[in-house]
């Protein structure tokens, strides 16, 4: 075994009293990746900041970060200033603030080049346009001169990592490089990486809360949990035989598109704030189900033979049996569902052919109007009683803009609504009033949609009130509703701050639930929490499913959440329906070339199954919807429009595909001209 | 550190129990539509106290609050009772005294005129106490109606209301309330407030005018106004407690505020006029004679600053109370929030 690149040695982070990295050990070898996987708050990313020196000053960094021997720790800044970009290059999570606003693309880029290397200014340019080419960038020569806002999401990230890679450093460190991506982008930025990974033989440590980038892109993975490296192993190792019970939750939490349905596997608790102070023993010990009474005496160390190392009394025990993470945690039993069959169901909601569009703008005194945004621009929808209808789509497709306009109760700008067998256009004042009690809505991001002033119980209790119930009424049903979500009822008089981001959003679901709804709105319900805490959620909200009968529009960018929970699917792109369908058939044989790309780029959390897949990328971003499109809108990304015959072409850029079923009867619609290919 | 800790455990311990929460739910009352108007639904648990009576212990708790609430009705004591506890009238002098030091007879000492200093202090108080506090709450009242208004609704309503916030900007208050105030003066001293307060307002709305438009777009106003709560109650229950602190700081510096500029109306001969007479006339009147006569400046001035004072402390308590994630008033240790306070200001 040769001499690591990089070897970390008990480093620790710590801020003031709060410490957020307890010892941390990492080799990283020449040209491997390193996945460090871990929830929030576990110190994945302060960790990788630290070898960096990257940290505020009010951070205090022990132990020793050595590169190539030489010490990083301690080193004053004009020398680490020479190591940073040059020999350890660093891509950032968010793109958009990671480059300077006021500056171009291409000039940001050549100084990176000219800060390490003695060269002239067009060299550099030119250097810089290379690189932009190198990552895939369109048009590079003219891409130099762009401000990072005229860019997307993607190809700033992609821009990122081309200065990244400007002098071929021999680590390349990523933090959550895709989390604010979409999936599609995902897919091809992490496909740029491996490019640029290639190309300048680099380490790549990629650090990601996402344990299916993890699984398709690491060599090897380090699991964190609490400022710790809990588990650290091969990938392959690592993800059929783990030795920590915190890995082996994390596993059975992830909902996955090859999986089948059913309970997912919680764990229970929530994962501990950075820098949070425990006691002495494990830090997992409160949420473990194998614990023991030596767990809680004393913090076992990483332990282990070769490259599997666990920090658990029990990984032996875990090695030898490898048991699946339903057999370790406790799973909850969650009820059948509606039994009658769809077309015996009342529907509940109907949507035909919905449109929505926003004015532009220009000028402040004299407005102009100078063209509309066609946010929402066909959609069709049907939810029958006790059924959940997945809404899928990256962002800009229209999906909240579809939900906003279904819960205004009002006319539509275009189309027909028809909620519970009432046309929304219809309804006077007192009968739209009386329908939103049956229909209720959940955010995604449960720490906004609280009142920070309210006690829970009035939170939940909000729309008895506006619902006109009594107050002692609705006093007196708070306990019940708290405890039908799994919360404790003393817990009423508390505010929201002082849950835990799983807990409120179960608070958030309470509230819907207490006027008994009929159909309930849920907009990215887990989309802003941790992977062991939405697997809690989830469960809940199927349960309650099937104990009240509920029907769910479930909005999601989230395959795999909306192949776990839903019953059907409908897919959006551009604020259009391209494909509706049972969740079986659509995830099984996708007829509509959007979608096969959609799911052709959600990584799975199983590196074989990882591997083995085709890789369908889809080339470019989504085109803007302030412009009306003739034709088919997918058409500039479509992999099948660009196969076809140039007859054929024709039709695909004149005539607006319709939704059609795969056979009479079959509830399986595609919006393509050719659904089977050309 | 170790207080903190169990809070955040107590947590944990919430979401820990749900495998058993739902059990029990299952066997006790089963899914809701069973429950539904079930009347032997056991109401094991106490009905959770609602927000006023959580913020109003909270208020209870806070020292500094108390203290400021008791030194206010002190004050209003003095100065409603005052009155009867000397002899002397505040407008009669007594020529046998004149400019006389704090003695036993007169026990604030005496005016160049020979008025009583005690009288005309607690006399003063009483106009200062009711002028000061009626035009905070009006004022600040009158603020965020219109400033929540505007912002919520948008618009026309929004345009309306700007325009005459605006209007209202540009108006040189003090000649205003210089020209109306004569013909005023039979309905007194409240005709005077409602002038103080008409004129005070305008900066306050602008400011909540645009809090609330940031407000309007967050989720859980959305969420309210999606589950049919009508636009006055989310300006009342959503809003508003939202902007509080920042209300409640403005309120406590306009009772200040609103003290002095009755002194300087008063000066210039509307207002309180002689013989009557306010902390603010007295003020005005003693100023130049403190370093020779401290007794005609440092009476009024220290009750003056002491009220002042204790506003500030209600005010602070009455905040804490109201937000949450602030240290003070704390009932139970919890994690703390640093942060949060100082933004909504």
């Amino acid at each position: 075994m040769t001499t690591p690149l990089l070897a970390v040695r008990n480093l620790t982070v710590d801020f003031g009293d709060h410490p957020a990295v307890r010892g941390v050990d990492l080799d990283l070898r020449r040209g491997e990746t390193l996945g460090l996987v871990g929830e929030s708050g576990s110190g994945k990313s302060v960790t990788a900041l630290a070898v960096l020196g990257l940290l505020p000053a009010a951070a205090r960094i022990g132990g020793s970060v050595r590169l190539d021997g030489e010490e990083l720790v301690g080193l004053p800044a004009r020398q680490l200033a020479e190591i940073r970009g040059r020999r350890i290059a660093m891509v950032f999570q968010d793109p958009l603030s990671a480059f300077t606003p006021v500056y171009r693309i291409g000039d940001q880029i050549a100084e990176a080049v000219r800060v390490h290397q003695n060269v002239g200014k067009a060299a550099a340019r030119s250097r810089a346009a290379d690189l932009l080419d190198l990552v895939g960038i369109p048009d590079p020569a003219r891409a130099l001169d762009a401000f990072p806002h005229e860019f997307s999401g993607g190809m700033r990230q992609r821009a990122m990592i081309a200065m990244a890679v400007a002098n071929d450093p021999d680590i390349l460190l990523a933090d959550e490089p895709t989390t604010a991506l979409d999936v599609t982008i995902q897919a091809q930025v992490l496909d740029v990486l491996r490019t640029a990974q290639r190309e300048t033989g680099a380490a790549l440590v990629l650090v990601s809360h996402d344990l299916g980038v993890i699984a398709g892109s690491a060599d090897r993975v380090a699991v964190m949990y609490a400022g710790r490296i809990v588990e650290t192993a091969p990938v392959d190792e690592l993800f059929t035989a783990p030795r920590h019970a915190y890995t082996l939750g994390l596993i059975g939490a992830v909902p996955r598109l090859d999986g089948r349905g059913g309970p997912l596997v919680p764990i229970p608790g929530r994962p501990p704030a950075a820098g949070e102070l425990h006691g002495p023993g494990c830090p997992f010990a409160e949420r473990c189900p194998l614990v023991e009474d030596r767990c809680r005496t004393a913090e076992p160390q990483l332990a282990g033979d070769g490259d599997h190392l666990a920090a658990c009394v029990r990984a032996d025990h875990l090695a030898a049996t490898r048991p699946a993470p339903a057999e370790v945690y406790p799973v909850p039993v969650v009820p059948a569902a509606e039994p009658r069959p769809r077309e015996e169901r009342e529907g509940v909601l109907t949507v035909t052919g919905l449109t929505r569009s926003f004015p532009r703008y220009r000028g402040t005194l004299l407005r102009r109007r100078i063209g509309e945004t066609f946010a929402v621009d066909g959609v069709d929808l049907d939810i029958r009683r006790g059924e959940t209808l997945g809404l899928v789509g990256e962002s800009g497709s229209g999906k909240s803009t579809t939900l906003y306009e279904i819960l205004k109760l009002a006319a539509p700008q275009g189309g027909r609504i028809e909620l519970l067998g009432q046309d929304t256009a219809a309804l006077d004042r007192a009968a739209a009033h009386r329908l939103r009690a049956r229909v209720q809505i959940v955010f995604q991001d449960p720490a906004a949609s609280l009142d920070p002033r309210m006690p829970v119980g009035d939170v939940i209790a909000e729309p008895l009130l506006a619902q006109r119930t009594p107050a002692a009424e609705a006093r007196r049903r708070i306990p019940e509703l708290l405890r039908q979500v799994g919360l404790d009822p003393a817990h009423a008089d508390r505010y929201p701050h002082e849950f835990s981001g799983g807990q409120r959003q179960r608070i958030s679901i309470a509230r819907a639930l207490a006027v008994r709804p009929d159909l309930l709105v849920l907009d990215e319900p887990v989309s802003a929490l941790d992977v062991s805490v939405q697997a809690g959620v989830l469960n809940l909200l199927q349960q309650l499913k099937a104990e009240l009968g509920l029907a769910y529009l479930f909005v999601s960018h989230d395959l795999s959440v909306v192949r776990h929970l839903a019953d059907r699917v409908s897919v959006m792109y551009l604020g259009r329906t391209v494909e509706t369908g049972t969740v079986e058939r659509v995830f099984a044989a996708p007829r509509h070339p959007y979608t096969r790309a959609l799911l052709a780029a959600v990584p799975l959390p199983d590196p074989a199954a990882e591997r083995a897949r085709p890789r369908l990328l889809l080339a470019g971003d989504p085109p803007s919807p302030a412009e009306r499109h003739l034709g088919c809108p997918f058409r500039s990304r479509c992999p099948v429009h660009t196969a076809l015959a140039p007859e054929q072409r024709t039709r695909c850029a004149t005539e607006l595909p319709p939704a059609t079923p795969a056979a009479p009867g079959v509830d399986h619609t595609a919006a393509c001209h050719f659904p089977d290919g050309a | 550190m170790k207080v903190r800790d169990q809070g955040e455990h107590n947590q944990g311990r919430g979401e820990l129990r749900e495998p058993d929460g739902t059990r029990r739910r299952d066997r006790e009352t089963g899914p809701w539509p069973a429950s539904d108007g079930d009347p032997a639904q056991p109401t094991d648990q106490r009905a959770p106290a609602g927000r006023l009576r959580l913020a109003a212990a909270r208020l209870a708790a806070s020292r500094g609050a108390l203290l400021g609430l008791i030194v206010l009705v002190l004050l209003f004591l003095l100065a409603f009772l005052g009155p009867y506890l000397t002899p002397w009238h505040y407008a009669t002098p007594d020529y046998t005294a004149l400019r006389q030091p704090p003695s036993v007879q007169h026990w604030f000492g005496t005016n160049g005129l020979g008025q009583d200093v005690f009288a005309q202090t607690v006399r003063g108080l009483q106009k200062s106490l009711v002028i000061g506090l009626l035009v905070a709450v009006l004022s600040t009242g009158l603020a965020s109606l219109v400033g929540a208004c505007a912002g919520y609704f948008g618009g026309w309503t929004d345009r309306l209301l700007t325009f005459l916030v605006d209007l209202m900007l540009i108006f040189p208050a003090f000649l205003v309330i210089a020209v109306i105030s004569p013909r005023l003066r039979g309905s007194g001293w409240i005709a005077f407030v409602l002038l103080l307060a008409v004129f005070n307002w305008m900066i306050t709305a602008r400011v909540i005018r645009s809090m609330t438009i940031s407000l309007r777009e967050r989720e859980f106003v959305v969420a309210a106004r999606f589950m049919g709560v009508g636009p006055f109650r989310i300006i009342w229950r959503h809003i508003l407690p939202n902007v509080s602190s920042f209300l409640i700081i403005d309120a406590t510096i306009t009772v200040g505020g609103a003290v002095m500029s009755e002194a300087a109306l008063s000066y210039f001969g509307f207002g309180v006029r002689p013989p009557d007479v306010s902390l603010g006339t007295l003020l005005a009147a003693g100023a130049g004679d403190a370093p020779v006569f401290p007794w005609l400046f440092y009476f009024a001035a220290g009750l003056l600053v002491l009220f002042v004072l204790a506003v500030n402390l209600v005010g602070d308590g009455l905040r804490d109370a109201l937000d949450p994630t602030a240290t003070a008033g704390r009932r139970r240790p919890r994690k703390t929030v640093t942060t949060s306070r100082r933004s909504t200001r």
